[in-house]
């Protein structure tokens, strides 16, 4: 049975994608070591904190060559700073470059008159059908806590987006990199479908 | 388009549920996996456990109850109640719950709102603040259960948590709480205007209109309710309709 690494760099609760997962019963487990993650069948990135941050990290344990490395032959899902993280860059506290899996950068949002950080639940819209997002309807609401927000290079990578005062991508990908900006394993029965999803695309 | 958030708050102590009238007279009522559970089924945006436990060994149990709760609910949990240091907040959050609450300790420290923020993140730094009408028509915040009136204004303090790095405020009225006759419109208009984090109203819903009064007149971002949903006077599920069939933007699950 196929088993996904939950990527342990230190930043953010990884046990609450683990719960999740449990919950789903699929295999899987949390981890920084680079051996042990190699063997999984598929990544999950999460992510709570600070863009620079969490690039430094990911350096310091040489994860970035190592994710790099590792999509080119297996899926991998980044939640929230997770996500992120997979662009080519970020404008958080200051220009930063990231693990550019996915094209475009990360810019704060702009909202006026809305509150920042974008927090709570959102509806989606889907552009196109994606295994990640099958089983999903239109207003499905999912729960959203951040303060930026991916600018996609390539329309096409976009699977599905919300609203708050303009676009934002909430699950971003293609081929074997996914992301979402939401929190799949907060957001109840519309997050755990697409984590079961995943599940299904790995195995 | 967000929701308007419907939050039940779960009174805890010694890691079973219960409801205080007025801060008094507690009332048994079960286990808080199984509450959870039951708000969840109906259509509960996040969950507030507020540990009222007495006793020195409080934080274990409260940690057991979240620990359990996050294995089987997948939504935001929320803890406060007797949260003093950095450290209680790490233990909390890797609990499994998504944001902590702070009250008394945050009035007597507020570098504790920094410091937690500085660590965790604003996300899930929660500033709670019990506040009651002053003759003069200001308000004041009280803290230690409403046994102690701190003296300090109640909206100046909420600007000064969000400026510490609060993500979030808890605002409970001390005037309407527990008297189900609505909630404190006046005060949560004053604090919603005075800051651009995200408030919960908490204190007096009472009745379906309420509701609706405090997201449309006083522009909470969501509204909190516990003896309400435990006693089932109302269900989340009631109020999230009646919200709905007013045009108020909630999440309807199916």
């Amino acid at each position: 049975m196929a088993v996904i690494g939950i990527i342990d760099y230190g930043m953010g609760n990884l046990h609450s994608v683990k719960n999740a997962l449990d919950f789903l019963e699929i295999d899987n487990f949390i981890s920084s070591d680079k051996e042990k993650l190699a063997a999984s069948d598929a990544l999950i990135l999460p992510g709570v904190g600070a863009f620079p941050d969490a690039m430094e990290s990911l350096h310091r344990d040489g994860l970035v060559d190592f994710i790099r490395e590792q999509t080119k032959t297996k899926k991998l899902l980044g939640i929230c700073l997770g996500m992120q993280l997979l662009l080519e860059k970020s404008y958080e506290v200051r220009e930063c470059e990231g693990l550019g899996l996915i094209s475009g950068e990360v810019i704060r949002i702009t909202a006026p008159g809305l509150k920042i950080p974008h927090m709570g639940w959102n509806d989606l819209r889907f552009p196109r059908e994606t295994p990640l997002t099958a089983g999903l309807s239109e207003g499905d609401f999912v729960y959203f806590v951040h303060s930026f927000r991916a600018e996609l290079a390539c329309e096409d990578d976009l699977a599905a987006y919300t609203e708050y005062g303009e676009r934002i991508p909430a699950i971003i990908g293609s081929g074997n990199v996914w992301g979402a900006q939401f929190h799949p394993e907060k957001s109840e029965r519309v997050g755990l479908q697409i984590l079961r999803n995943f599940g299904g695309m790995i195995e | 388009m967000l929701a308007k958030r419907i939050i039940p708050c779960l009174d805890v102590k010694d890691g079973r549920v219960v409801k205080g009238v007025n801060f008094v007279n507690l009332r048994d009522a079960g286990d808080p996996v199984e509450i959870a559970k039951f708000y969840n089924t109906q259509g509960a945006d996040e969950l507030v456990f507020l540990d009222i436990t007495a006793s020195s060994d409080r934080r274990k149990t409260i940690v057991d109850v979240v620990e359990r709760t996050a294995r089987e609910v997948f939504m935001p949990l929320t803890v406060g109640g007797g949260i003093r240091t950095v450290e209680d907040f790490r233990e909390i959050l890797l609990a499994g719950a998504d944001k902590v609450s702070v009250n008394s300790s945050a009035i007597l420290d507020p570098t504790l709102i920094s410091r937690a923020a500085d660590r965790f993140g604003s996300q899930c730094v929660v500033v709670a603040m019990d506040a009651k009408r002053r003759e003069d028509g200001s308000f004041t915040v009280y803290i230690n259960g409403g046994r102690k009136d701190m003296n300090i204004d109640a909206i100046e303090w909420a600007i000064e948590a969000e400026r510490l790095g609060a993500g979030e405020l808890l605002v409970t009225s001390m005037d309407t709480d527990g008297t189900k006759s609505g909630f404190d419109i006046e005060l949560t208009k004053k604090i919603t205007e005075a800051v651009s984090i995200p408030v919960i109203a908490s204190g007096g819903g009472g009745a379906l209109p309420h509701f609706k009064d405090v997201f449309e007149l006083a522009d909470a971002d969501a509204a909190l309710a516990a003896s309400l949903f435990h006693y089932r006077e109302l269900t989340v599920g009631e109020v999230k309709e009646y919200l709905a069939e007013n045009g108020v933007s909630v999440r309807l699950t199916r």
